[in-house]
This record gives structure tokens, sequence and C-alpha cells, in this order.
């Protein structure tokens, strides 16, 4: 917020009863981006009315969090950083809003971190109708209530027509690991057990779908979700979590082969134990799409001790958000940085990464 | 999945590849060398790396992955004229997705549309036919490509476009016409192919009838085959039952799709609008007589290389390629000598690396661990993995 210097010279009469401007115009224009009168009656009308948190009111240039409180939950601080561009905003399931919390939310969940803290930067489109930014701001409000996240602190641009797709966001999030808790990408061993939170695919083939190109009507909504409570009933049953990352862009196959690499292991996935709905495995099936490589925005990927494998499965299904959790694969010594995909058809094959993006078959 | 699962059926797999293995040893030609059995689509080739069905079949019997990818026969000349197209000012040069990353001399439809060309990727040709409706003030191109599956959705936009005088809307035509090639495959003196698993989507159109030259004259079985594991399988089966008997027919094993006399609308459709090219290039192959499609005269106005100045040069393939030898089933694709070095998916130099159909592609991608292990001195290919 880079205005606050403006409220210094208001009269004090004005500030003993704070009344937040109201935006005027039906539609962004640059001015709103500008640091005058508009910008200010943007922030306070969408964004503080949506987002009220003392931190946030202050209307600082920064926002200033306490020591104590962070320290009290953990010894180390998890800070990361994702921007969100999807086209459509909106899709059932979620919005660009939800993505953009739940995304952040996730990243610092990976390392077992309890996310506290989020920054909101948003670059919109001038001629993006303000309604369409109230809806975006009213499902950020929900996503970070749920997901029990505050966003403390934010930025505004506004670009001219053409210059960006209608509003691009940017999230940058705080969290506190837990002592003792110790997540990486290199942790794998040969033995450990791999698992899933539920259906996979389901946020890549509804934006295929909601796109609109395809005269495909399918009943597919985003799993958009936060997965930061999930994971810590996963810790609380005491397991061995070697490796946890959610499966987004790239989807399951590249998470898998991440892990692969990093821990300089071989991962074996069973296909018939992955969780599908039939509706996406249908939509793959049609367009020629292999829902390994799909993207999520609610589900993780996590590599676990062998023997606390049952116990952390058990624990998944118990949670809202895991409850198709499943046991897809296990890990072992060689070939090394290799998943292989055993068919439910009886071959096998290697599921390697993407080379660009995934294109739909001629026929 | 209703109607996808029951033909994936590992129960039922194994049994058929125990029927394979129990027929091998009364091919008196397996006794000296692997039979070599061509599935002429990519198709199949997508399906056979993704079930990995190798893996079930003895060393006796190895699949060749034909000239069927309409993506990877695509010259580099083509491609070309594509970009040429898709950078005029006024195009919205339109495509299917696949296609968007084949190489051309200079850069790929993907690379283009970076650069600032209006590229998009559509599902179907009647999107393309909407856009042009949508967008009056533009000149849209669709990148007409594929073997008779995709003619006849084709052939129908254009009749569409012109029964609602859409003037803006044109296409580049590179269909193709599998038959001339299967033939020009099977008199290449290099080739030891022993029988065939014909194309189930092209003969869903044009029937089974226009497959029988090649068992009445070239004393080959083919059998046309559908697309899930089984089919694949089953088919490979009908072909050995006909090896073993000394027979050589064309059979139907994808009767539930494919009618015996194709699809008469779709081919009255293809009638109406195309007409043969004398002949046409196909990368690696060259020039094959009769093997491609063009608009007929009365649609000039539709044609694309009618309408616009297309630069139409013909470009050689890279030297050190030699995916012609891999389409005819010579050599095996990690045999080439620039495999998983020059070219990979990531830089492609032949075609065969760009699309999933690609077996070039298909190898590096699925079963990568094989050929290491085969470089490394042993002798099988398609091993499973350990």
């Amino acid at each position: 917020m880079n205005d606050q210097a403006a409220t210094r010279v208001l009269p004090a009469a004005l500030e003993d009863k704070p009344r937040r401007a109201r935006v005027q115009e039906t539609t962004i224009n640059l001015a709103h981006g500008g640091g005058g009168r508009a910008m200010r009656a943007l922030i306070e009308d969408v964004f503080l009315g949506a987002f009220a948190n003392p931190v946030l009111e202050s209307l600082e240039d920064q926002a200033v969090l306490p020591l104590r409180e962070l320290m009290a939950q953990g010894d180390r601080l998890a800070f990361t950083t994702d921007s969100f561009v999807v086209d459509p905003l909106f899709f059932p399931g979620g919005d660009i809003g939800t993505l953009a919390v739940n995304g952040t939310v996730n990243d610092l969940a990976m390392s077992g971190a309890v996310p506290l803290f989020l920054s909101c930067s948003v670059v919109l489109e001038e001629g993006l109708p303000v309604e369409t930014l109230r809806r975006v701001a009213d499902s950020m409000r929900s996503a970070a209530a749920a997901a029990r996240v505050q966003i403390v602190t934010g930025d505004t641009k506004v670009v001219e027509r053409g210059a960006a797709d209608k509003i691009f966001i940017n999230t940058a999030g705080i969290g506190v690991v837990p002592h003792g808790v110790a997540i990486s990408a290199r942790a794998a061993r040969a033995g450990d057990v791999v698992l899933v939170n539920g259906t996979l695919g389901d946020h890549g083939a509804a934006i295929l779908v909601a796109r609109g190109q395809l005269a495909l009507q399918a009943d597919l909504a985003s799993d958009c979700q936060p997965l930061a409570d999930l994971v810590a009933s996963m810790l609380a049953t005491g397991a061995d979590i070697r490796c946890l990352r959610d499966a987004t862009r790239g989807g399951i196959a590249t998470v898998l082969n991440e892990f692969a690499q990093s821990s300089g292991v071989c991962i074996h996935l069973d296909e018939a134990a992955l969780p599908l709905r039939p509706e996406v495995r249908g939509a793959c099936e049609i367009l020629g799409l292999d829902p390994l490589y799909l993207a999520n925005e609610g589900k993780l990927v996590a590599v676990v001790a062998p023997a606390d494998a049952e116990r952390v499965l058990a624990a998944m299904r118990r949670h809202p958000a895991g409850r198709d959790a499943a046991v897809v694969g296990h890990v072992a010594a060689a070939p090394r940085e290799t998943v292989i995909l055993h068919t439910g058809f009886g071959g096998e094959r290697i599921v390697d990464m993407l080379v660009g993006e995934q294109l739909p078959r001629i026929c | 999945m209703k109607y996808v699962d029951e033909f994936r059926d590992p129960a039922k797999a194994r049994h058929l590849a125990a029927e394979i293995r129990a027929l091998l040893p009364q091919v008196e030609r397996a006794q000296q060398r692997p039979l070599q059995i061509m599935e002429v689509c990519g198709g199949h080739t997508h399906a056979i790396f993704r079930y990995g069905i190798q893996q079930l079949l003895p060393d006796a019997v190895e699949f060749v992955h034909g000239p069927g990818c309409p993506v990877c026969v695509l010259p580099m000349g083509r491609v070309d004229d594509c970009v040429a197209l898709a950078e005029q000012p006024q195009v919205i040069f339109t495509t299917f997705g696949d296609a968007m990353r084949v190489p051309g001399s200079k850069k790929s439809l993907l690379r283009a549309k970076a650069d600032g060309a209006d590229v998009r990727m559509v599902y179907s040709p009647l999107d393309a036919l909407d856009l042009a409706r949508n967008h009056p003030d533009r000149e849209v191109v669709f990148f007409a490509l594929g073997f008779e599956t995709t003619m006849p959705s084709t052939a129908l936009t254009v009749l569409q476009a012109k029964a609602d005088g859409i003037r803006n809307f044109s296409l580049f035509c590179n269909h193709i016409t599998i038959i001339p090639t299967i033939k020009a495959i099977l008199d290449s003196p290099d080739m030891h192919i022993d029988g065939f698993l014909g194309p189930g989507h092209v003969s869903m159109v044009i029937g089974i009838r226009p497959f029988t030259f090649i068992a009445e004259h070239y004393r080959r079985p083919l059998v046309i085959a559908g697309f899930e594991p089984l089919d694949v399988l089953q088919a490979l089966w009908m072909v050995l039952k006909q090896l073993v008997a000394g027979r050589s027919e064309v059979e139907n094993q994808y009767g539930r799709i494919v009618p015996e006399r194709g699809n008469p609308q779709a081919l009255a459709a293809i009638q109406q609008a195309f007409e043969l090219r004398e002949f046409f290039e196909w990368r690696g192959l060259g020039s094959i007589d009769h093997s491609g499609v063009r608009l007929r005269p009365e649609f000039a106005a539709y044609d694309a290389e009618r309408k616009f100045a297309v630069p139409n040069l013909k470009i050689a393939d890279p030297k050190a390629c030699q995916c012609g030898e891999v389409l005819k089933g010579v050599i095996k694709p990690h045999q080439c000598k620039v495999f998983g070095s020059a070219c990979t998916p990531e830089t492609p130099l032949g075609s065969l690396m760009v699309s999933s159909e690609g077996a070039c592609a298909a190898y590096f991608t699925y079963q990568r661990i094989d050929t290491s292990r085969l470089r490394a001195g042993t002798t099988r290919v398609e091993g499973a993995v350990a």
C-alpha cells in the first residue's frame, strides 16, 4: 500500500471516523493503479473490505509480524511465492482467487509448515469489470478463512488493455515449520510407500472443459483446496514422512520424477491403484491426454516409511481432504532417477517428465 | 470405465499372449528370424508403447512401426509453408495441437506463435470455420492434416463454408492417403514385413476392400485392428493364424467399428471435395505417386495454396536422420545414428521424434531403459524392465 502518506494529511476529524471510500466506476481504468484517490478507493473498497484484519488495515508499506507468535509454533520459517494466471478466471470448483490462496498455502504446507500470512499483488487489465475483481477478492477471503491464513500486505497495478489478460495475481506466503519436521524431495529410500490424497487430474480436466472449446459436457470440478490441515493430521500420526509435494502443473508424473531424481531412486507406480474419476478418464481418452500429467490444485504425493504407510493412509482417509487417499506405488533402489508405471494391462512403461506442454493428439 | 476396461483386461491379455506363443513354432519363417509385423497406424504404435504390449510377447515376433502418423510423415517444406501462411498479418492459422511442435527448416508453428503469428489450436475444422464467421476481417486458414480418418470432416467443413458463403476461410491441405504408401513400402527392396495390422480408423471410412491387393498381389496377411490393447493382441493372433495356415487374406478384427464397405457418406464427401495429387512428398519416404489429395478446382477459393503465395520449397530431410529406414522397419529407432543424442523429444531432428505416435518418441519416452540395456550388450530391446 504505497499511498498511506495521504492519510496523514487528512483532518483529524475525518480520522476519527474512518469511512471507507467506494469505487465509483464499474470498470478498472489506469487511474486505479495511479496512486491517487481512485486507487485508494479501490484498495479500501475491494481489498480491505474483503481481507479485513488489523495488520492490513494499518495500511503501512509493509506488514509487521510479531516474532514471538511465530516462534511459539516452530523453529524455522517457510517462505514461498507463486503467480497465478488462468483462463477462464472462474471455473467449476474455484477461480483465480481460490487458486492464488490455496496454491501458496499448499506450497508452504508441503514442508510441514503451518501457513500463517500471505501477500497479495494483483496486476489488472484496464477494462476489467470491478464486479469481477470483487468476486475474486471475495473468493480469496473465503479461501484464506478456510486455510486459516491472513492476507496482510498487497499491491495493485493496472496495465493498458492487452498488456495483461484480465487479472494476474501473485501471492507470497510465510509459515512456520514445527520442531523436528524435516520433509525433503531428497529423502525417499528403497522400500518407501507412495500415497496420494485423492482423485487425480480433476483440475486440469475441469479447466479444459471450462474453456468451452470442446463440445464436451462433463460433470467436472477443480479439486482446488487447502492441504495444510491434512498435512498436520498426517504429521500428527508421528509417521516418518519423507517427501511431500503438491502435484500442480505437470501432475503427479512430474512430482514423482522430481522425487526420483532428487533422491536417486526408482519409483514404481501401479496404474490400477490410481484414483481417477470416470469423467476425467473419459475426457483423457477422448483427447489423447494422460491424467498422470494433468494439473491438480488440491492433491499431494507423499512418500512414507513402509512401517508407517497404513497409519498415514488411515489418517488421510479420516480427513475430508483425503477421503479417497490411496497407496499408488513404492520406491526401489534401481534403475535410479526413473519412474515406471505398471499398466493395468500387465505391461510396463517409463513415465518421463513432459517435453513442453501436453498437446491433444490429432486422431 | 464401460467399453474401455473390457478391452484392457490383463487376464485375457495373458491368455492371448500364450496363444500367440503357441502359434509361433508353427510358423516356418519365425524359426530363422523374428517375424516382423507392421502396425500401419500411429494410434497402434501409441497403444503398443502405452500399454507395454511388446513385453507380453516373445522375442520371435516384433512390431515395425509404420508410416501411419500424419504428423510424423509431414516434410519440413510443408511446415515452412505453414509458418509462412501463419506469419501473414491478416491470417489466423488454425491447427490440431500435436502439429504445432513439428520442426520446419527454421521454426515450428509453436515458435512462430511465440514470435507473434496468430496460431490457434482447434479440435475440429468446424471450430476454424466458426473463427472465420466470428472474424470477418481476418483470413482463417485451417491446417488440414491426416489420412482418410480426418478427411471427411475437412471435406464437410469446406462444403459447409461454400454453402454458407463464407469467403475468409481456406484450407492448407496436407491430407494423405495410406494405400499408395503401403504399396511403396512393399515394393522397397530392403523390407521384410511378414504381415500387417491394418489401420482401424482409416478403414472405418474406406472399408476393407482397398487392402485386398496386399493379400492377393503381395501375399501378406492384413488384419484391420482396433486401438485397445486387446484389439492389438487379437489382431496379431489373427495374422499369425494366417501365417500358420499359409493364408494371406484381409480380415477385420475391428468389426464393431469398421463396416466392410466403409462409410458411404464420408466417402461421398471426400469425393466431392478432393482430388488426387500426382504425387506428394513424405518425410523419410520421399515422393510417392498419388499419395496426397487437394481441393478440386471448384473449391479453389477455399484452397490456401491457390489463395496465398505459399513458398512451396522442397527441403531435404536432415542427412543424419534415418526416419525412412525406421518407417520401413529396416532399423529400429534406437539404431538410428542420432537417436537420443542429436535427436531427442526436446530437440527433434526427425519428425518420428516429435509426436507421441512417432516410433522414436515412443522408444525414447517409454523404453529408454531397455535401449540403454541393449546398448550395453544384451540383445532384447523391449524386454520387461527389471
